[in-house]
């Protein structure tokens, strides 16, 4: 048995157990960790088949910001223990049987498509070709996403840019009452506005009105 | 079956896509685990992307996958979002008792 037989079945076993414990979990933090162990091995396999430079990426945006946004918002909200369980067994709960009919149809459809698959016999191989050799991985996608895709990269940034703005936006709460410092009403006081000279008289002190 | 083809990897993303699916039908617990599922939905597509790329000796793929990560981030930043601001204005994210627009 070859290497990558026996760790794409390791890998891949542990993927479908983590994803079945991602929705079956009570504890909704360790759904966030087995989510992690998903992502992780996931990416193994991406390095395992050779794209390399996804792998790390996905370690990186899943496991690195992704998956700690949604351990923080799960303690942030104080709901990771939950009163009942999946398959929680409220009243009126007819909708379980549908629902796993439907995934299950919707699995057997997946699957007789991937058995009945074929190439098109008059493919023409026009692809962006993969193995140049001697160029790493990383190297030949550098070399066609900021050429040829170099408009959807940019698209993806705005993406990005405007989903930062819709989540600060979201978020971002005007609480009333605070005591703020203002710029501009501290920039533009003058000096008559602050300081009075008041003439006194002898032994007849001063009255200051606030 | 000791030799690894597309077909395996095909497999397993629609296993995981399918178990996305079912987390998203059943859930009786909180939001995030909707959305969980969701991400797990997009690793799925990853997989059948990435290995199509492999198999077919063609970049496209790898290049679409990185586009998915994105938006992939960018949704689950506008959902924690919503279901924060949601959960400030109402105490509960639980399934069942979102329903305000039951009229």
């Amino acid at each position: 048995m070859p290497a990558h037989t026996f760790f794409f079945y390791i890998f891949s076993l542990i993927a479908i157990v983590s994803a079945i414990m991602v929705t079956a979990s009570k504890n909704t933090v360790h759904s966030v960790f087995f989510l992690i162990l998903d992502f992780i091995s996931i990416s193994c396999l991406f390095i395992l088949i050779g794209a390399e430079f996804l792998g790390m990426i996905m370690l990186i945006v899943y496991v690195g910001a992704v998956a700690v946004l949604f351990l923080f918002v799960v303690m942030m909200l104080n709901v990771a223990q939950q009163k009942n369980q999946w398959f929680g067994a409220t009243s009126g709960s007819k909708h379980i049987p549908v629902g796993m009919i439907v995934s299950l149809i919707i699995f057997f459809e997946l699957l007789i498509v991937i058995g009945g698959w074929k190439l098109k016999p008059d493919l023409t191989n026009d692809f962006i070709n993969l193995s140049t050799s001697g160029v790493t991985n990383t190297h030949s996608i550098g070399n066609v996403l900021y050429t040829d895709y170099i408009h959807l990269f940019q698209l993806s940034g705005m993406i990005l840019l405007v989903a930062m703005i819709g989540a600060i936006v979201l978020t971002f709460r005007q609480r009333s009452g605070l005591k703020r410092q203002s710029y501009i009403s501290q920039i533009s006081r003058e000096k008559n506005d602050g300081v009075e000279l008041v003439n006194v008289k002898n032994k007849a002190g001063v009255k200051i009105d606030v | 079956m000791f030799d690894i083809g597309i077909g395996h990897y095909l497999t397993l993303g629609a296993v995981i896509f399918t178990i996305g699916v079912v987390g998203i039908f059943l859930n009786r617990k909180n939001v995030i685990v909707i959305l969980m599922s969701i991400e797990l939905i997009l690793l799925a597509v990853n997989i059948n992307l990435v290995s199509f790329s492999i198999f077919l000796n063609d970049l496209s793929g790898q290049i679409f996958t990185l586009f998915i990560l994105t938006v992939a981030a960018a949704e689950a930043a506008i959902g924690l979002a919503i279901i924060v601001v949601y959960y400030r204005n109402s105490g509960t994210i639980r399934v069942e008792e979102i329903d305000n627009l039951k009229g």
